[in-house]
């Protein structure tokens, strides 16, 4: 009996996880027993979601072990990315999760058990069961998540995963779940909580685990752990390349572009966008794209360009072959009398294929028959071969590999002296180490702005993290 | 360039989707007149070339709105034609050398119709299947209250051109085949319509990448309303009046068109001679029916299994490609 109490709720013995050449998950072994309060930190890309998916089951591993030596009953996950059905109430969307609710009269049971679950954890938050989740605020709607993420639902909760649960949150209701979060570990829950907000993890986790590019690099009892600590264990990793980002400041200080949230960028200027991914960078900057053109009219010289970073939303001509899709922004200027001048748009297509070395024979290619490393450079020849002054970059590196990012920099850095300016927006630390001037978002706003060689991982991950005590 | 594929050119052209639509229409051809053993070919082919044009006509219109992407059609177009037949027949009233008067007229309703229908779409926000719809209803309702049932015959010189030959062929087939080359050079020679394919692609990705996406649109809108126009000016002096019901078929003739002429129903890609060749298609299936004695009603059974054949066919074809 004694052994079943303690036995973990999942182990982990150096699960793996890949996607093609990418590792997501790259060995990692830790188990979690009930009434452990677990906290994940660690930036982007460093394998937090994945870890999430793999214990809740949505892909397993590529390679190691995901257990579950109780079995997986009661392992519920809660997403940042709200996941009800908005035309739904409250108490119908706690049915989908609910293996039990079959029978007539299930909307009774199931508003009293939502109810219960609601008063549990967020006393006092006025939630009508009977409410569609669309009437909700996206706090209210979280709320609800949560709520259902601890409800019995036919058997009891026993590990829930908690992906940046305040985010949504003001400080009142987000303080009201983590008690909820002791008193549940104090019960033999047990939490995996992963948050940004570092003030909160060190308040509610018992130990405190760093993820890193798909490795745990550090796992300790919270108390063993400083903020400062944390920090520096996150990070790190461009130290050896922040040296060669020797700022080639452009040749004037004439301001082509100043928005209103305060992004000043002058010409031939490279400047980032970071902080964390979704803390309206991608916004600001299709915000910032969308006024410098038109829907309604195009000249022959645009102000600004884009390369997109996911590239099926916001880049890809799906239909099209490898040379229209490199050539449309620059059909207005190089047309006579609005018919294309299809031997201008060639000439330009072959420069830009070898500048940039796009791996094709034949430009008449569909587009799509190339990887996706060699899509994003059709992207990148497709906004350089413009004459733009303006450069908008959403995250453009997605899926491109080393080398090549190589030459891209090179290039960005070569098209910045001659004057143009770049806007980019990056999830990589190590790319916005390669800018003159550096803007950290943190909700929506920008927290910092940081030039030369200010521009370091440490400063720029301390703009991000919301920080409580003055550091 | 210099590489010219080297597949034989035979090959190629079954892996385009428009060459189903010609096929299917010579089969039809073949089938009537294997009934006579020959007899009325040349007949046949002239009919089928009048009715065709007008029904290519409205279809190339459509086709442009149609590669706008999914959700962009124009339901308005017969209540378009009618209108801009019964404002052009009415400001004519069949007084000789009036013609191009009345041409003007009809142009300028599909002008109106075509900016009213964006505005709709653009100002409110509507799905345009609704907006163009709704908006029918009222094109309908003027063309009914400023006919009052009058039956006004088109003026001698302009229903002699609308019925008329030039080299064999119909005037109204030569019409049909000037605005088929116009429509062709600017899909595939024009910046507006790589402009038109971007958007039908990916509207977001070509707004990005530097489109007015919203002018191509507004655009798109006001060329099928004034093909539409034309269509309905050309067979009112055709059929020697403009009747209240005279472009009811043409609704689905016009979306059947594009469909079956290889175009991609789900935008980004169209086809001129697809159309042209579906258009023909459309009218000999009818005539073939009709000569083998079918009746109403399997006449439209089979039309409909027809359409969907080809298709299958055609797009088949494409997954293959």
């Amino acid at each position: 009996m004694s052994e079943h109490e303690t036995a973990p709720i999942v182990a982990l013995t150096d699960a793996a996880r890949h996607f093609g050449p990418v590792r997501a998950l790259d060995g990692v072994s830790l188990s979690v027993a009930p009434g452990d309060c677990l906290g994940l930190v660690g930036h982007n890309g460093a394998g937090k979601s994945t870890l999430v998916n793999l214990i809740n089951g949505t892909f397993g591993p590529s390679g190691g072990q995901v257990a579950f030596p109780q079995g997986s009953e009661g392992v519920r996950s809660v997403f940042q990315e709200l996941s009800l059905c908005p035309n739904l109430t409250v108490a119908e969307n706690l049915r989908i999760p609910h293996p039990g609710l079959k029978r007539p009269g299930w909307r009774r049971i199931a508003r009293a058990e939502i109810r219960a679950s609601l008063d549990a954890v967020f006393p006092g938050h006025g939630i009508d069961a009977d409410s569609e989740v669309d009437t909700l605020s996206i706090a209210e709607r979280q709320m609800v998540e949560i709520a259902i993420g601890f409800a019995p639902r036919g058997g009891a909760a026993r590990l829930v995963i908690l992906d940046e649960p305040t985010s949504a949150l003001d400080a009142g209701i987000a303080e009201q779940l983590l008690a909820h979060i002791r008193r549940f570990c104090e019960g033999g829950g047990a939490v995996i909580f992963i948050s940004h907000m570092l003030g909160e993890v060190f308040s509610v986790a018992s130990r405190i685990i760093v993820l890193k590019d798909g490795r745990i690099v550090a796992e300790r009892e919270a108390a063993g752990f400083t903020r400062q600590g944390l920090v520096d264990a996150m990070g790190h990793v461009a130290a050896e390349t922040g040296g060669t980002a020797a700022p080639a400041r452009g040749t004037a200080d004439e301001i082509v572009i100043r928005t209103a949230e305060g992004l000043v960028a002058r010409r031939g200027e490279i400047v980032g966008l970071s902080g964390l991914a979704g803390h309206g960078q991608a916004a600001a900057l299709a915000r910032l794209f969308l006024s410098q053109t038109s829907d309604w009219r195009a000249g022959r010289a645009p102000r600004a360009v884009f390369v997109a970073g996911d590239r099926p939303r916001d880049g890809v001509l799906p239909l099209w072959s490898i040379l229209r899709n490199i050539s449309i922004s620059v059909l207005r200027r190089d047309a006579w009398r609005g018919l294309v001048n299809r031997e201008a748009e060639r000439r330009v297509a072959e420069d830009w294929r070898r500048r940039i070395g796009i791996r094709t024979d034949n430009l008449d290619n569909p587009l799509l028959s190339l990887s996706g490393g060699n899509q994003q450079k059709v992207l990148f020849a497709r906004a350089l071969a413009s004459d733009a002054p303006l450069v908008v970059m959403d995250d453009p590196m997605r899926g491109v590999d080393v080398g090549t990012k190589q030459d891209v920099y090179a290039m960005i850095r070569t098209e910045a002296a001659a004057g143009r300016t770049f806007l980019w927006y990056s999830t990589e630390t190590e790319e916005v180490c390669q800018c003159d001037r550096v803007f950290v978002f943190r909700n929506h706003a920008i927290s910092a702005e940081l030039t030369g060689a200010d521009i370091t991982e440490e400063k720029i991950l301390e703009a991000s993290f919301e920080m409580q005590e003055a550091s | 360039m210099s590489t010219a594929p080297t597949k034989s050119a035979l090959l190629q052209g079954f892996t385009r989707p428009w060459i189903w639509a010609w096929l299917a229409a010579a089969l039809a051809f073949a089938a009537t007149l294997g009934l006579t053993s020959g007899r009325g070919a040349g007949e046949l082919a002239y009919a089928a070339l009048s009715f065709g044009a007008f029904a290519a006509i409205v279809g190339m219109g459509q086709m442009l709105v149609i590669t706008l992407g999914p959700g962009n059609v124009d339901l308005s177009i017969p209540a378009t034609m009618t209108l801009a037949a019964t404002l052009a027949l009415k400001t004519m009233g069949s007084d000789p050398g009036t013609a191009m008067l009345g041409l003007a007229v009809a142009l300028a309703v599909g002008l109106a119709v075509g900016l009213a229908n964006f505005a709709l779409i653009y100002l409110l926000r509507l799905p345009p299947i609704i907006a163009t719809l709704a908006a029918s209803l009222v094109y309908q309702s003027v063309a009914i209250w400023s006919n009052r049932g009058l039956r006004i015959k088109p003026p001698e010189g302009l229903a002699d051109f609308a019925t008329g030959r030039f080299l064999g062929l119909p005037n109204v087939a030569w019409v049909g085949l000037a605005l088929a080359i116009a429509v062709w050079v600017v899909l595939e020679r024009s910046v507006w319509g790589r402009w038109l394919l971007a958007s039908g692609q990916n509207l977001r990705a070509a707004r990005l990448a530097g489109v007015p996406v919203e002018a191509v649109r507004a655009a798109t809108y006001v060329a099928v309303a004034v093909m539409a126009a034309l269509a309905g000016y050309l067979l009112a002096s055709f059929s020697g009046g403009a009747a209240l019901n005279m472009g009811g078929e043409y609704l689905l003739m016009s979306i059947a068109v594009v469909v079956i002429g290889g175009s991609s129903i789900a935008g980004g890609n169209s086809n001129v001679p697809g159309v042209w060749g579906a258009a023909l298609f459309m009218f000999l299936v009818v005539s073939t029916l009709n000569s083998y004695g079918a009746g109403a009603g399997v006449r439209n059974l089979l039309t409909g299994a027809i359409i969907i054949a080809i298709v299958i066919a055609a797009s088949t074809r494409r997954v293959r490609r």
